[in-house]
């Protein structure tokens, strides 16, 4: 619940997978939330180096987001900051993490996007979600839709 | 806006910890549990439990209200929701990019093979 986890299992080698995360020709192909065009990519895939990304959305609306590389090792794992220009959407900082494993079909890729950046979140990955959880979460969602029932 | 994210940074701090965690699953059972009740089946002594009954309500997860000597907690939903929120925004942004990323991967290794003949 503090982070968020995307499994793909890619029918392409790790490194074919890992430079369309890290090239700007590739990430002009697939970064963003709709079919909309990325007007501008900007990678400097090591240790310290920045990226910046300007996309368009279908709506006509434009959204820029930046951050550091954090780790970057070729063609199995990288790590980087992520923040919003202006921070309309989202402010603050959060962390994107991808693993790139070698499958017999091609690359599991494994995506998250947390929160917070620190050892506790990390342990927290480690240890997992437990099923009460996921109890707790349709708790939660339940409450706000009456919440949202009674407003109306 | 400030203050809104430094909420969503308090609701995430305070998620991180299993075993408030584990204090926000039993409430979702028995809402409305007193602080002694809540205790009981943990392995950790009621000082520690009141402690992160506190981190707990500073990040508005859940209120605490005290009858003679009894405190009882109940969840607050409002915090939850906007960390869930938080996630979803994600989920939508990413889902669809990782599904294009795929397509363009798994074009540029058809390319590659073809190269390669």
């Amino acid at each position: 619940m503090t982070s968020l986890t995307l499994v793909r299992r890619i029918r392409a080698r790790p490194s074919i997978v890992f430079d369309a995360l890290t090239t700007p020709e590739g990430i002009a192909r697939w970064w963003g939330p709709d079919d909309g065009p990325v007007l501008l990519a900007e990678t400097d895939p090591r240790v310290g180096g920045c990226y910046r990304v300007r996309f368009r959305m279908l709506d006509g609306s434009e959204h820029e987001s930046s951050g550091e590389y954090l780790e970057v090792v070729r063609p199995e794992r990288l790590a980087m900051s992520w923040r919003w220009a202006g921070g309309e959407e989202d402010p603050g900082e959060s962390l994107v993490e991808i693993e790139l494993r070698a499958i017999a079909e091609g690359t599991e890729l494994t995506f998250t996007h947390s929160r917070l950046h620190n050892e506790e979140t990390r342990r927290s990955h480690e240890e997992g979600w437990n099923g009460a959880l996921d109890k707790l979460e349709r708790h939660f969602l339940a409450s706000s839709n009456e919440g949202r029932h009674d407003q109306a | 806006m400030v203050k809104c994210h430094e909420q969503l940074d308090r609701t995430f701090a305070a998620l991180v910890d299993p075993t408030r965690r584990a204090i926000l699953a039993r409430l979702e059972r028995e809402d409305g549990a007193s602080v002694s009740e809540l205790a009981k089946p943990c392995a950790i002594k009621l000082p520690a439990v009141m402690k992160h009954l506190d981190v707990l309500a500073d990040a508005g997860l859940i209120t605490r209200s005290k009858v003679g000597r009894v405190v009882t907690v109940r969840l607050s939903p409002e915090p939850m929701r906007e960390a869930m929120d938080w996630l979803r925004r994600y989920q939508r942004f990413w889902s669809d990019s990782l599904d294009r990323l795929a397509a363009y991967a798994e074009g540029k290794e058809i390319e590659m093979q073809e190269k390669d003949r």
